[in-house]
């Protein structure tokens, strides 16, 4: 770090950072779908990373139709697009549960599989639609650009933007967790399956909701993706590891600690990149999460009450 | 107002009720007792349908439930509080309550509950499983009861709580008795607290009922000796 004056560390480390926040999006977005899904039905969704790229290709979609129909409607479109992304994978992602999840509750590995096999699935379809090249909507133009500080720090709109949309979200997810009752019912399945149904919840619709809702939020997680990289067919599966730790290290069932668990592998992995090589600092981040998992495994947050 | 014929339940291939019947009446407090392993547990859990009834009927004010599940019976009317009571620990005592709510649709934890449980209402705030057992098996009671059920199932409420706490727990049920319709049946081993609260006492061993009578013309040390080992 010799090499760089006290001034252009400050810009590095703002600007990383910054890239560090997009990061810390996605990866948050992605985290929260696939913890309240894991959370209250212990299904591992080895396809959540699909569900992210659906987001994705729908926001692509939406792009190239009103570039070529409604050209005065590509300054706008984007903000429907994240909706229109949250409505399709929520949707797929509730028909999957219907189809193929519900028949195999009480059995992880099984569903481990399935979900594995849909990612496949799902890879070689978007392949087939849209080709194995990768690609990117047109932004609008109030997206592009950057803003600037001072001299030497230039922060992305975009980034700015998403994450924005992330806190919105993160905020709707918390309101719909504690706040409703639709919220109140997840977190007893969560607790006690058995004994909810025999309160009255009907779990076997919550876990629908759930599912679809998860789905949705990483479609939203897609839309979001677009604006700080190309999607691809395995545009997801890159993501998924990382949310895999994501929500292991800040503990499942914890919202604050999956917040907070986002923000530091993004965070650690965005800085150490721009110093070593991207697979070290992967390695870096890894080591440090595993030591840490060996010496709080329920991970960084959880609720404690008597046993 | 509970009607349950010939009822058969088995785990696999082995049946651990076999063909029971019997029938509760509005009002009424029936108690069950038996000694470990004798089936009481199961016996309640299918008729919450937690398990599944390989054969006979469960009735609810005269609507078949057989085929039910849980939650669906829960909507019919019958609630249910488990042995070990099955709160959910890491929501607060209110949210407990309010997961009982869900099903009929109320939006304030009724004054009535807390009347009952002051207990609870002091805690309000605290996580369920915080609580000591006896406030546990309150809690449990009070997330039954807010479902608004036409019968109650306790199975073993006395189990593990010290000897004063059982005594509350029989008033807070003979209060309930005589606040609301309500047929209440429950597990127990503990013939004074059953003493204390039925109207009808019958015996259950290996899967079967042996033994019937009214409270008053119950004699004690009959039932104890089919309790003792």
């Amino acid at each position: 770090m010799g090499e760089y004056s006290i001034q252009e560390l400050t810009s590095i480390f703002a600007m990383q950072g910054f890239a560090g926040l997009s990061l810390f999006s996605v990866l948050l977005l992605m985290a929260l779908g696939l913890a309240i899904i894991f959370g209250q039905m212990g299904v591992i969704n080895m396809a959540h990373g699909e569900f992210m790229a659906v987001g994705a290709y729908t926001t692509y979609l939406m792009s190239v139709i009103s570039e070529t129909y409604f050209p005065w409607f590509t300054q706008y479109y984007f903000l429907f697009a994240i909706m229109a992304s949250f409505f399709i994978a929520g949707i797929l992602g509730y028909l999957t549960e219907f189809i193929l999840i519900r028949h195999l509750y009480k059995r992880p590995l099984d569903t481990l599989l399935a979900t594995w096999g849909l990612s496949l699935i799902m890879q070689q379809t978007f392949r087939s639609l849209f080709g194995a090249r990768e690609v990117s909507p047109t932004l609008p133009d109030w997206l592009m650009g950057s803003y600037q500080p001072t001299d030497s720090i230039y922060i992305p709109i975009n980034g700015m933007f998403v994450l924005g949309l992330t806190a919105v979200v993160t905020i709707g997810v918390y309101i719909l967790m504690y706040r409703s009752n639709w919220g109140l019912a997840v977190r007893a399945t969560t607790q006690n399956r058995i004994m909810s149904g025999a309160v009255g919840i009907n779990t076997k619709k919550i876990d629908r909701l759930t599912f679809a809702l998860g789905c949705g939020i990483a479609g939203i997680a897609g839309a979001a993706f677009t604006t700080i990289a190309s999607t691809g067919p395995t545009s997801g599966s890159l993501y998924i590891v990382d949310t895999f730790m994501v929500v292991v290290f800040g503990g499942a069932a914890s919202l604050f600690g999956t917040i907070a668990s986002a923000f530091t592998i993004a965070q650690a992995q965005s800085i150490l990149e721009f110093f070593i090589s991207g697979s070290m600092a992967k390695v870096l981040t890894l080591l440090t999460l595993v030591i840490i998992l060996m010496m709080r495994p329920e991970g960084l947050f959880s609720i404690k009450v008597r046993k | 107002m509970l009607e349950v014929s010939d009822l058969h339940v088995s785990y696999g291939q082995s049946e651990v009720i076999h063909g029971i019947s019997f029938t509760a009446k509005k009002n009424e407090t029936l108690a069950i007792m038996g000694r470990n392993g004798m089936g009481k547990t199961t016996l309640f859990k299918s008729l919450i349908g937690i398990l599944e009834a390989g054969e006979g009927s469960i009735k609810i004010d005269g609507e078949d439930v057989t085929k039910n599940e849980s939650h669906q019976r829960v909507a019919n009317g019958i609630a249910y509080v488990p042995q070990g009571r099955m709160i959910f620990p890491t929501l607060t005592v209110q949210e407990n309550i309010e997961t009982g709510m869900q099903v009929s649709g109320m939006k304030r934890v009724p004054e009535d509950i807390y009347a009952l449980f002051p207990v609870l209402f002091d805690m309000r705030h605290r996580k369920g499983g915080n609580l000591s057992g006896g406030q546990q098996q309150q809690l449990a009671i009070a997330r039954a009861l807010v479902t608004n059920p036409k019968v109650l199932l306790l199975d073993e409420p006395t189990e593990g709580i010290q000897p004063s706490i059982i005594k509350d727990i029989a008033k807070i049920l003979n209060e309930i008795q005589q606040m609301r319709d309500i047929t209440i049946i429950v597990s127990e081993q503990v013939l004074s607290f059953t003493m204390a609260i039925a109207d009808r006492l019958i015996v259950i061993d290996s899967g079967k009922f042996i033994h019937e009578d009214l409270r008053k013309d119950v004699d004690v040390a009959k039932i104890s000796k089919y309790l003792s080992v």
